[in-house]
């Protein structure tokens, strides 16, 4: 049954080159179900691998599947080889079942746009590029995943690349992006110089080689890589920028999976990990600090789809700090139960803004209850999740976090728990503004724009809310603190066995900061609900320092944006015209004047062209003779 | 006293599993010579090629069979040790072939165009094919230099197949002249080994070499000289390429892309064989000359290719420079550099064979439309033609995605772990300048437009230095008529794209090939 996981990126695969080749013939009808089949298929493939894996004790469940050898260059053997373990298969099963949520939902979200087809020629290739990611065995196939969702995410944030805004978001995620890469590209460098293979299973077997310096030196890289694709202090400024993108794209590439990739290399490179506390504690603060930071950011933002891309960055910088404490699985969870509750905010507004002709300024909303009571309905559930609020899955995730932060650094933990705070705070706001108060959507905008029509979502995009709210709600089943011989706490502990710290505090402990975790969330909810009751607006609720990201966009464009371009131009104008052009001018007029003279050899006369044969003889003989004689 | 003459001579067994690819391939030609004598008019043709298809296609199974046989029991030589069967005989042998495949597609198409029923072109084909894969496999200079013929003869006759066209003629005659030129300096240095040596047994001669070491080295180096001057001609290495702008001109253009992949393929089978088999330990002798050869081919190729004007001209000297990346391969000497070589000459062989194909079509009637001008704007008028052309000037620049990128790699990695590393730096040196005769064609076909004159170039923000050297790297002004589109044929268009994807497959996916080649140049018999 394992056999089947081989397959599971081709599906996507397939479904890819179908719609590349044939997708307009296939058409807008059925081009969607094309591409969301071959992603379901995927997820069946995932499940059955699963299943697979579950039959292998599990001491051995790390399995290796080599297809073929890809780069064959002297000592470096990069197979493409796909590595089966509890953690790929978790991540195999969380993404593809999401991706089909979302596949499903863009049907109806999508119908009527001009690049119908393109966009889901973007997503399947996405899923192809995601799986591989987190299916590869060695960090260059790691690293082709890693390169493929960053280039789809740039297709998909600029896919209406016509509107400036959209093709500039895309450029700066892009760039963000790549300067993550970098941290990669060093990181494997690294490793390749010490352990002379770039397989995770040598890597992990020869953890000698690496020395303390060496060991942190690597983390850090890896540390600079997460923070380009997940967002995080100080390459988190791309994000906002990607809701440019459809909404079903924010949700799936920009909340659920790919900026979940950092936390996903760090943890598969656990064990290296572990070699530094140094570099764990600044993992734990970049994500702490992350965390804090994107959650104000989040606190006063007018457009619905920002809060929700900071409130990512917010609960992806609760990820890191939770690799940071060493709690993997923790992080594992809490990515699990964000992509389901946060893919589900998401679509929701995403149905929100379908039914107001595609608005995004939550001044403009307001009561919107009444006429999408479905939307509405999985809306709540999604912001009591998210906002902590027991049973639902953050409380239990999120807790899980905490716990480990608690035990680890205390003063992290008491950010961690503003944050918490904050977070309950921004999603209560959100939902007073959007869902409650007087409606605004039905009179003329401040600006002069016209009056919307609202309506609820068609099926097709609430059948997939539906499934997702399911999710946000019962995601903290998957890994409940008292259960222990079932979960996710049990399954990926092999993997990061040596590496995993014990979670396991007094009870009392437990109970303590679960009911501590509570009360802050609904203190959260509580004061939002006091502060924006019947509010549309309050200026000092929403400071010009947070409504302007920390004035950190203005910090980059100072430091670096505006030397960077002055350099340019420096280079452009004096470097490369006068000297380089000079130079490369000065060869190619030389080139093609020697070529002048030497294409006079060519004279068409066989007489001379024996000639020059016997020339070219009589120098071979002269030059060998000499050597004798 | 003739009697006696007669039973002294006593035949060797011969071993036709061995030389299966080259009797099917003669057995093919000869069925075809049948079978058309019987039939008239275009049915002829199809005939022809789908006994040519059928034939070139059963070699290539056996000739996979033949790997399977050598993979077990390792390589050998047979026929009084006068044919080898290795590893690197059937990887040759599997270059050709495909090369002959790709090759009879686009001819099937050139004929129906140029309105030509007779079959000499697939006939001669096979025979040409058939001597390039017995070049891969003799082991003895009298064989190379039979197989040699068999090759070269049948190309001289492909040349000038064509009796409508003038330039043929002419073409054919001056490389038969030269061509025989040559090869009566080949056998004389085959005498001069002879003479030193006293066998022209290759593996003879190393055994001379292990068990004797030359105290007057001056006749070995001499025929060694005269040896390598042969097979120069033959893979047209600088200086004795002198015949190859103009017979890849005058040729039609199917026979030129045949020509440019096969005989090269061929003439490098045989030179790898003589030098690294039979005189690896004769090195010193023959490794400066390969390596004067490499840079002057390098170099004069990539230069020369920069001011030509018609397309078959620039990629005759395109294909003169891919011969000095080989050379490098072969002058490095080791495991490495062999197989980078054949990994080359596979690669080569399907781009070269690809890009003479879509001359082939754009060349129009009379195939004599070859002009740089055609090719302005072509990807707006065709884009999947402009596409597959693009892919395949790219690739023989060695850009990455393509097998002309490891192709490259190859080699120049090979020659720098070799030690040979100013080699490395000429073969970066001719790239560079390799990528902007390349580009140039590529670039006229993405942003040239139809109508538009050749000064109108967009220039208008451009200095007037750039505009200068882009005026000269571009089309010096010629006013171009709207040019129409051309129809791809069906078969021609198959081989185009079999050359495109296997030219990608291998570029994003080089492993099986580098296995292949690397087996290859393992299973040699040294």
């Amino acid at each position: 049954m394992l056999s089947a996981a081989a397959y599971m990126p081709l599906c996507p695969l397939l479904g890819f080159l179908i719609l590349l080749a044939f997708g307009r013939r296939i058409g807008i009808k059925y081009s969607g179900i094309v591409a969301t089949v071959a992603v379901a298929a995927s997820f069946v493939l995932a499940a059955i691998s699963w299943t697979g894996l579950l039959g292998i004790s599990s001491s051995k469940r790390e399995i290796t599947q080599s297809l073929f050898t890809w780069l064959p260059v002297g000592s470096l053997q990069v197979k493409v080889a796909f590595l089966i373990d509890p953690l790929s298969i978790t991540m195999c099963l969380f993404i593809t079942f999401i991706s089909t949520m979302i596949h499903l939902y863009s049907i109806g979200y999508m119908k009527g746009e001009r690049d119908y087809v393109k966009f889901f020629i973007y997503l399947n290739l996405f899923v192809t590029a995601m799986l591989v990611l987190v299916m590869a065995n060695n960090m260059v196939l790691t690293f082709v995943g890693w390169e493929g969702v960053g280039a789809c995410s740039y297709w998909l944030v600029a896919f209406y690349f016509e509107k400036e805004s959209a093709a500039v978001a895309g450029k700066k995620a892009f760039v963000y992006n790549r300067i993550g890469d970098v941290g990669l590209l060093l990181a494997m460098f690294i490793v390749f110089a010490r352990v002379g293979s770039l397989d995770y299973t040598t890597i992990f077997a020869h953890l000698s080689a690496f020395s303390p310096l060496t060991a942190t030196m690597l983390v850090l890289a890896l540390l600079l890589a997460a923070t380009g694709k997940s967002a995080q202090i100080p390459l988190f400024n791309w994000l906002p920028g990607s809701m440019e993108g459809p909404t079903p794209v924010s949700a799936l590439i920009h909340a659920a999976t790919m900026v979940t990739a950092g936390v996903y290399l760090l943890c598969r490179m656990s064990h290296v990990l572990e070699l530094s506390a140094h570099a764990s504690l600044v993992i734990a603060i970049i994500g702490a600090l992350t965390a804090f930071v994107a959650a104000t950011m989040a606190s006063v933002q007018r457009d619905i789809k920002a809060v929700l891309a900071y409130s990512t960055i917010s609960q992806l910088g609760y990820m890191i700090l939770a690799v940071g404490a060493g709690a993997y699985v923790a992080a594992i969870f809490l990515m699990i139960a964000h992509a389901f509750y946060k893919a589900l905010l998401f679509l929701s507004a995403g149905a929100v803004s379908h039914g107001l002709d595609g608005e995004r300024d939550m001044g403009r909303m307001g009561a919107l209850r009444k006429v999408m009571p479905w939307t509405t309905g999985v809306f709540i559930v999604g912001w009591l999740a998210i906002a902590g609020v027991p049973p639902l899955s953050a409380f239990w995730s999120k807790g899980d976090v905490l716990d480990a932060v608690f035990r680890h650094y205390p003063y992290l933990w008491a950010l961690a728990l503003f944050t918490a705070f904050l977070t309950a705070y921004y999603m209560t706001r959100m939902y007073t503004l959007t869902f409650t108060g007087e409606a605004r959507y039905d009179k003329p905008g401040a600006d002069g724009a016209p009056a919307l029509h609202a309506h609820e979502a068609p099926w097709v995009m609430r059948i997939p809310l539906l499934v997702l709210a399911v999710g946000a709600a019962g995601a903290g089943l998957l890994n409940l603190p008292w259960v222990h011989n079932f979960g996710l706490e049990e399954f990926l502990s092999p993997v990061f066995h040596g590496a995993l710290y014990n979670p396991h505090e007094g009870t009392s402990l437990l109970w303590l900061l679960a009911i501590v975790d509570s009360l802050v969330a609904v203190g959260g909810i509580a004061v939002a609900w006091m502060l924006w009751r019947g509010k549309v607006s309050a200026a000092n609720l929403e400071p010009d320092f947070l409504t302007h990201d920390w004035y950190w966009d203005d910090l980059y464009d100072t430091v670096f944006g505006r030397p960077g371009t002055a350099l340019a131009l420096f280079s452009a104008t004096t470097i490369d015209e006068k000297i380089l052009d000079g130079a490369v001018n000065g060869v190619g007029s030389l080139a093609v004047q020697s070529a002048q003279r030497l294409r006079r050899i060519q004279t068409g006369q066989v007489r001379q062209y024996a000639l020059l044969i016997t020339g070219g003889m009589a120098a071979l003989l002269v030059f060998i003779l000499m050597r004798v004689f | 006293m003739l009697l006696a003459a007669t039973t002294s001579f006593s035949l060797p067994s011969i071993d036709y599993l061995a030389i299966l690819p080259e009797l099917v391939l003669l057995g093919g030609a000869l069925i075809v010579l049948l079978a058309t004598s019987m039939v008239r008019g275009g049915l002829k043709r199809n005939i022809a090629t789908a006994i040519t298809m059928l034939f070139s296609a059963a070699a290539l199974v056996t000739a996979l069979v033949q790997w399977g046989r050598i993979s077990a029991q390792g390589a050998e030589t047979t026929i009084a040790h006068a044919i080898v069967l290795d590893g690197f005989s059937t990887f040759i042998g599997v270059t050709v072939l495909c090369a002959l495949i790709l090759s009879v597609l686009v001819g099937h198409d050139y004929l129906k165009r140029e309105g030509i029923e007779s079959s000499e072109y697939h006939i001669l084909a096979m025979i040409a094919a058939s001597g390039a894969v017995m070049m891969g496999q003799a082991n003895d200079l009298i064989v190379i230099f039979l197989a040699l013929e068999i090759l070269s003869i049948a190309l001289y006759v492909l040349v000038a197949f064509n009796p409508l066209r003038g330039e043929s003629g002419e073409s054919a005659l001056k490389y038969y002249i030269l061509g025989g030129f040559s090869s009566a300096i080949f056998v004389y240095g085959i005498a001069l080994v002879y003479g030193a040596t006293g066998s022209t047994n290759l593996g003879q001669i190393a055994n001379f070499f292990s068990e004797n070491q030359l105290i007057h080295p001056g006749l070995f180096d001499a025929g060694l000289a005269l040896v390598l001057v042969g097979f120069a001609f033959k893979i047209a290495a600088v200086p004795f390429h002198v015949w190859t702008p103009d017979v890849y001109q005058g040729a039609p253009s199917p026979i030129t892309g045949f020509m440019a992949s096969v005989a090269k393929v061929g003439g490098f089978a045989a030179l790898i064989r003589v030098t690294i088999a039979a005189m690896n330990s004769q090195s010193a002798s023959w490794k400066p000359i390969l390596y004067a050869l490499a840079i002057a081919t390098l170099l004069l190729g990539a230069i020369v290719a920069l001011v030509q004007r018609d397309v078959k001209r620039m990629l005759a000297y395109s294909s003169i420079s891919h011969a000095g990346y080989i050379l490098i391969g072969v002058e490095v000497g080791t495991l490495a550099g062999t197989s980078a070589a054949l990994f080359y000459l596979f690669a080569y062989s399907v781009m070269t064979v690809g890009s003479f194909a879509i001359v082939t079509v754009l060349g129009g009637d009379g195939d004599s439309d070859h002009d740089l001008g055609r090719y302005r704007g072509l990807a707006r008028r065709q884009p999947w033609l402009g596409g597959a052309l693009a892919v395949l000037l790219l690739a023989q620049a060695g850009i990455p995605f393509t097998s002309g990128f490891f192709a490259k790699l190859g080699v120049v990695s090979a020659a720098i772990n070799g030690g040979s590393w100013p080699l490395a730096l000429v073969a970066m040196i001719a790239a560079a300048i390799g990528v902007a005769f390349y580009l140039r064609v590529v670039v006229l076909a993405y942003m040239g437009s139809d109508e538009a004159d050749a000064t109108d170039t967009p220039s208008s923000q451009v200095n007037p230095q750039t505009r200068h050297a882009q005026s000269t790297l571009l089309l010096e002004g010629q006013s171009v008529a709207t040019i129409p589109a051309v129809s791809v044929p069906l078969l021609s268009g198959i081989a185009i794209v079999l050359s495109v994807a296997t030219t990608i497959f291998f570029g994003v996916i080089p492993g099986p090939l580098l296995d292949f080649a690397h087996s290859a140049a393992q299973l040699f018999l040294a």
